[in-house]
């Protein structure tokens, strides 16, 4: 049996013999109209990949425009998956198989289909006026243009609408909507994957009300109809197959960045006996954040939509004076906007958790593509000397450590967090091993319930008065009590005007100025007594370390254990707590000869680390929205070990 | 309510030790004694007090209150407030703000918290300059009004807070001076009972920089001809004689001379529940010299707020599906498990 090459014919029905090939991993992508429902396609083989065990990363990719106009290349949308039987860290460089619904998203892309790779095209929608509008002059279904590809050309459209056409749907435009599940299943067939979890999920969600019972049934019929057709029709060399992933025992789900972290909030404001208040305002790509918590009511969330940037983060820091984790959440533009807010925050030593889910920038940028350029924004970006705490998840999973981990240091410090996500590790998802609820660490908060003032701090000599609350007076790592409104015998004033220490009291002194201000910096430097160490993972004899943070680690440490399986003496560590950095960071950084720092900016963490730690480490960046390829790190490596 | 359970207050339990640092002859100072005066007796508990302001003159007063009180960012009080509210619907939130920073820089935000109806009381001390910046025009600064960057005069329309107010659905409505006192302690006490955004605007006299720019509002000899005192149920007399009244002329307000234009039964009764806005903002717009200015509350409906609409949807959905656990947080659609 010859796969059919380049420019074929239709092809014809064959019963296939050949026996499936075991492969350890499979990149693919779904690429179509932003309407044609790519994304949910894309989700749903996600979901039944892990399910039947593979190992699973995946990367939605769409236009900033909701309904681009039909066809045309600033509308196509798409969804890739990396499937697996082996451990792994990206959804994949190059794609083993594309599937394209149109011209335009053929053209947007072919580029990263490997040579061979195996190209399905639903051959429906190359009319000229579909190429037209992909700006192709001429087709490339029989110009040749195709002729190193796998290509398998299915009309889809119409068979699609032939296998729905009693499933009482009222018209040909609603039966179209189903041709992604005509080609879900098709790409089940593919890759031997059941259809079953996709039938239970459309039952569930189509199955419930009369009205859209014709919805149900057409679009089982599509799936079905897809899959059959693989089966039936040769369309392809061979059936491939991936096996299972060895994984760690436990139950799992799939869980994306935003996701985790509106659960991660969620399960620390309650370990901590505490209501979590969240206002954000509707901002790509971090908007998800808000709608899952407005959605969590019996959880006792209480969310509020504010009227811009600005007032999302006053409702968390004045929900934070009242004693509940305030929270608030958004993009680089949206940072630009809170900063006097973050400023009152660290003036005031009032908790506040800022989730920054990074994108292109400057200005509006790349709303939905992913970059990692606010980190200096987040160290710098306020008038004065604002010092404030800075994580970093590494991955989707991550996202939920790292927030829960920003309500213990923001409630135990007293003081802003950020919370540095991006676009990819936001809408990425990946297998999440379900979290034991009673190995959750404990986040404890006190509240005073009496004054505080036993005359034995700096100025409370000079007051000579006892029994008062002093506001400013400090613990061991300078954080201040957090007394709050409705505690009787307590009251007192705050403000972002310069204030005496341990009072609290308004004060414009210089000495008291200057102490405060190395007071606030000295308090976070603290944080870094509670956070562990940084880990180098790698031959101790290594030449090379290469260092990142954020969503840049699957790349990093895919590239670097792949450069270590061909005998490089390189390492790789991943920055997860960026202000403070842990303890062992200079010693790390000491300890190598060379040291690479891949970023998705120009250099930001790279200015840091030189600044702080002189060290001549170098830049491997990337700003083009788009995630690292494991390739691109990997030369790197091998360029700077020669 | 059992006023008898409520502790008293004396004005000195709401003094703080900080030095007040307004300007002597300020109307602020009458104002925070007014506060006091309004909180003292009968109150709710003083921790349940909390003052939030913004930036400007004004936005000192937490300072002064022995109360819980934050001194947030320029024009940004609402949300603090608000967050405030939505973290503990138990304490009495009072938020303190001027024309500069409540209508211009916190223009928005003073929308949207009037629009939402968060149960905070709002103090709007209107003296039609920035004073704290020394003297700059505002937004409520009068047309021709000459000061460092109008040197010609404002060539601005003025914004009319209590317009703003009503148009952003303000459940309550007051406005009241700073000279007089009485009126302003009944104001207060009212504001503080009502359940809601409470919006007052006072006329405050800002000595240093806009002196007696409300003068035919507090000079004896004139302030009755200028000035009409709203009261629910009555008509809107006014006038040294109390002869002087406002009769609805169509959509029109007029002023008429009861006994020679008409008889007491002509004139427009106040009706401070009326649901609908369009007297209110009529009373709004009444200004100087062609009619008095209107004092009182303009408007008192009970809606509901923001955070009880908020806790009414927790309760409806623990109630519908059980209070959530962290085990419950993490199911989803589909769970697979590896052995």
């Amino acid at each position: 049996m010859t796969p059919p090459a380049g420019a074929t014919a239709e092809p014809t029905p064959t019963p296939r013999t050949a026996p499936p090939q075991e492969v350890e991993a499979i990149t693919i992508r779904f690429a179509g109209d932003s309407g044609d429902g790519m994304q949910l396609a894309g989700t749903q083989f996600t979901n039944t990949s892990a399910l039947i065990g593979n190992d699973i990363a995946t990367f939605p990719d769409f236009p900033a425009e909701i309904r681009a106009p039909v066809g045309t290349l600033a509308g196509v949308s798409g969804f890739q998956v990396h499937f697996s039987s082996q451990d792994i860290h990206t959804p994949g460089d190059v794609l083993d198989a594309l599937v394209v619904m149109n011209p335009a998203a053929l053209k947007t892309n072919l580029k990263d289909l490997q040579p061979g790779g195996i190209l399905v095209v639903n051959s429906d929608s190359f009319e000229d006026n579909d190429l037209k509008k992909a700006k192709y002059t001429s087709n490339p279904l029989t110009d040749g243009s195709l002729a190193g590809y796998k290509v398998i050309r299915v009309p889809i459209s119409k068979l699609n609408r032939e296998a729905v056409k009693e499933a009482g749907l009222s018209s040909p435009k609603e039966q179209d909507r189903c041709k992604n599940f005509f080609a879900l299943g098709l790409v089940y067939w593919m890759y031997e994957r059941p259809l079953e979890p996709t039938l239970k999920w459309m039952k569930d969600k189509f199955g419930k009300k009369a009205e859209m019972l014709p919805v149900l049934e057409a679009n089982t019929r599509s799936l079905k109809a897809g899959y059959n057709y693989g089966e039936t029709v040769e369309i392809m060399p061979v059936q491939y197959k991936v096996g299972k992933a060895k994984i760690a025992p436990g139950r799992y789900r799939k869980i994306t960045g935003n996701e985790a972290i509106s659960l991660g909030l969620v399960a620390a404001a309650k370990a901590a006996n505490k209501t979590l208040v969240y206002s954000g305002y509707p901002i790509t790509p971090a908007s998800g954040v808000l709608e899952q918590l407005a959605d969590m009511r019996r959880w006792g969330v209480k969310t509020l939509q504010a009227e811009d940037e600005i007032a999302a983060c006053g409702v968390a820091i004045g929900a934070s004076f009242g004693g509940a984790i305030g929270v608030t959440g958004t993009s680089g533009p949206g940072i630009c906007l809170k900063s006097e807010a973050i400023n009152l925050a660290v003036m005031t030593e009032l908790p506040l958790i800022i989730v920054d889910v990074q994108r292109g920038g400057p200005s509006t940028g790349l709303p939905t593509k992913t970059e990692q350029a606010d980190l200096l924004q987040a160290m710098f970006g306020r008038n004065g000397e604002s010092p404030v705490c800075i994580l970093a998840p590494q991955s989707p999973v991550d996202c939920f450590d790292m927030a829960y981990e920003s309500v213990r240091i923001a409630t135990q410090f007293m003081c802003p967090v950020f919370l540095l996500s991006d676009g990819y590790l936001a809408n990425g998802s990946e297998p999440w091993k379900i979290p034991d609820v009673e190995k959750l660490p404990k986040i404890e908060i006190k509240h005073p319930t009496e004054p505080n003032s036993d005359g034995t701090q700096f100025h409370e000599v000079g007051d000579g008065v006892q029994g008062k609350y002093l506001p400013y007076k400090r613990d061991q790592y300078l954080s201040r009590p957090w007394a709050i409104p409705g505690t009787p015998g307590l009251e007192h004033r705050i403000g972002g005007i310069e204030k005496q220490d341990v009072t609290g009291n308004i004060n414009y002194e210089p000495a008291n100025h200057e102490h405060m201000t190395h007071t606030r910096a000295k308090k976070i430097e603290n944080i870094a007594h509670t956070i562990p160490d940084l880990e180098v993972n790698g031959p101790a004899d290594a030449d090379l370390l290469v260092i990142g943070w954020g969503g840049t680690y699957g790349s990093i440490r895919a590239a670097v254990e792949r450069c270590q399986r061909k005998g490089r003496k390189v390492a790789w560590a991943h920055l997860r707590y960026l202000n403070p950095m842990p303890k062992n960071t200079e010693a790390v950084l000491k300890r190598f000869k060379k040291v690479l720092v891949p970023e998705l900016n120009s250099g930001q963490l790279l200015w840091l680390l030189r600044a702080k730690y002189l060290v001549p480490a170098e830049g491997l960046n990337k700003v083009q929205g788009r995630p690292f390829l494991v390739s691109e790190i990997e030369a790197a490596v091998d360029a700077k070990l020669g | 309510m059992a006023a008898t359970s409520l502790p008293t207050l004396t004005t000195k339990d709401l003094t703080t030790d900080q030095d007040v640092r307004w300007c002597p002859g300020c109307g602020d100072y009458s104002i925070l004694a007014q506060m006091k005066k309004a909180l003292a007796t009968p109150s709710v508990p003083k921790e349940k007090l909390v003052f939030v302001s913004g930036i400007g003159c004004s936005s000192r007063f937490p300072y002064y209150m022995n109360t819980y009180g934050f001194h947030t960012i320029h024009g940004r009080a609402p949300s603090f407030a608000t967050g405030l509210r939505l973290a503990n619907p138990d304490l009495q939130v009072w938020m303190v703000t001027g024309d500069g920073d409540g209508l211009s820089i916190g223009g928005n935000h003073l929308m949207h918290v009037l629009r939402r109806n968060v149960d905070i009381k709002i103090l709007l001390f209107n003296n039609e300059i920035y004073g704290l910046t020394k003297g700059q025009y505002s937004p409520t600064s009068r047309m021709g009004t000459k000061t460092k960057t109008s040197p010609t005069g404002s060539m601005e329309t003025p914004a009319r807070p209590l317009t703003i107010a009503l148009a952003a659905e303000a459940s309550f409505v007051a406005r009241t001076i700073d000279v007089d006192v009485q009126h302003l302690t009944a104001t207060l006490q009212k504001a503080a009972a009502h359940k809601g955004t409470a919006f007052v605007e006072i006329y405050q006299n800002c000595k240093i920089f806009n002196d007696g720019v409300f003068e035919y509002a507090t000079d004896k000899s004139v302030k009755a001809d200028n000035l009409l005192y709203l009261e629910h149920g009555k008509p809107l007399i006014f006038g040294k004689n109390r002869d002087k009244g406002i009769r609805l002329n169509g959509l029109k307000p007029e002023v008429v001379t009861v006994g020679k234009d008409c008889g007491p039964d002509d004139l427009l009764i106040h009706d401070e529940t009326l649901e609908d806005q369009t007297v209110a903002t009529m009373y709004s717009r009444m200004v100087g010299p062609e009619f008095p200015e209107v004092l009182g509350v303009y408007r008192n409906v009970r809606r509901p707020c923001y955070e009880e609409l908020l806790e009414k949807a927790i309760t409806a959905d623990v109630a519908k599906k059980g209070a959530g656990t962290v085990a419950d947080l993490f199911k989803a659609e589909d769970i697979w498990t590896v052995e």
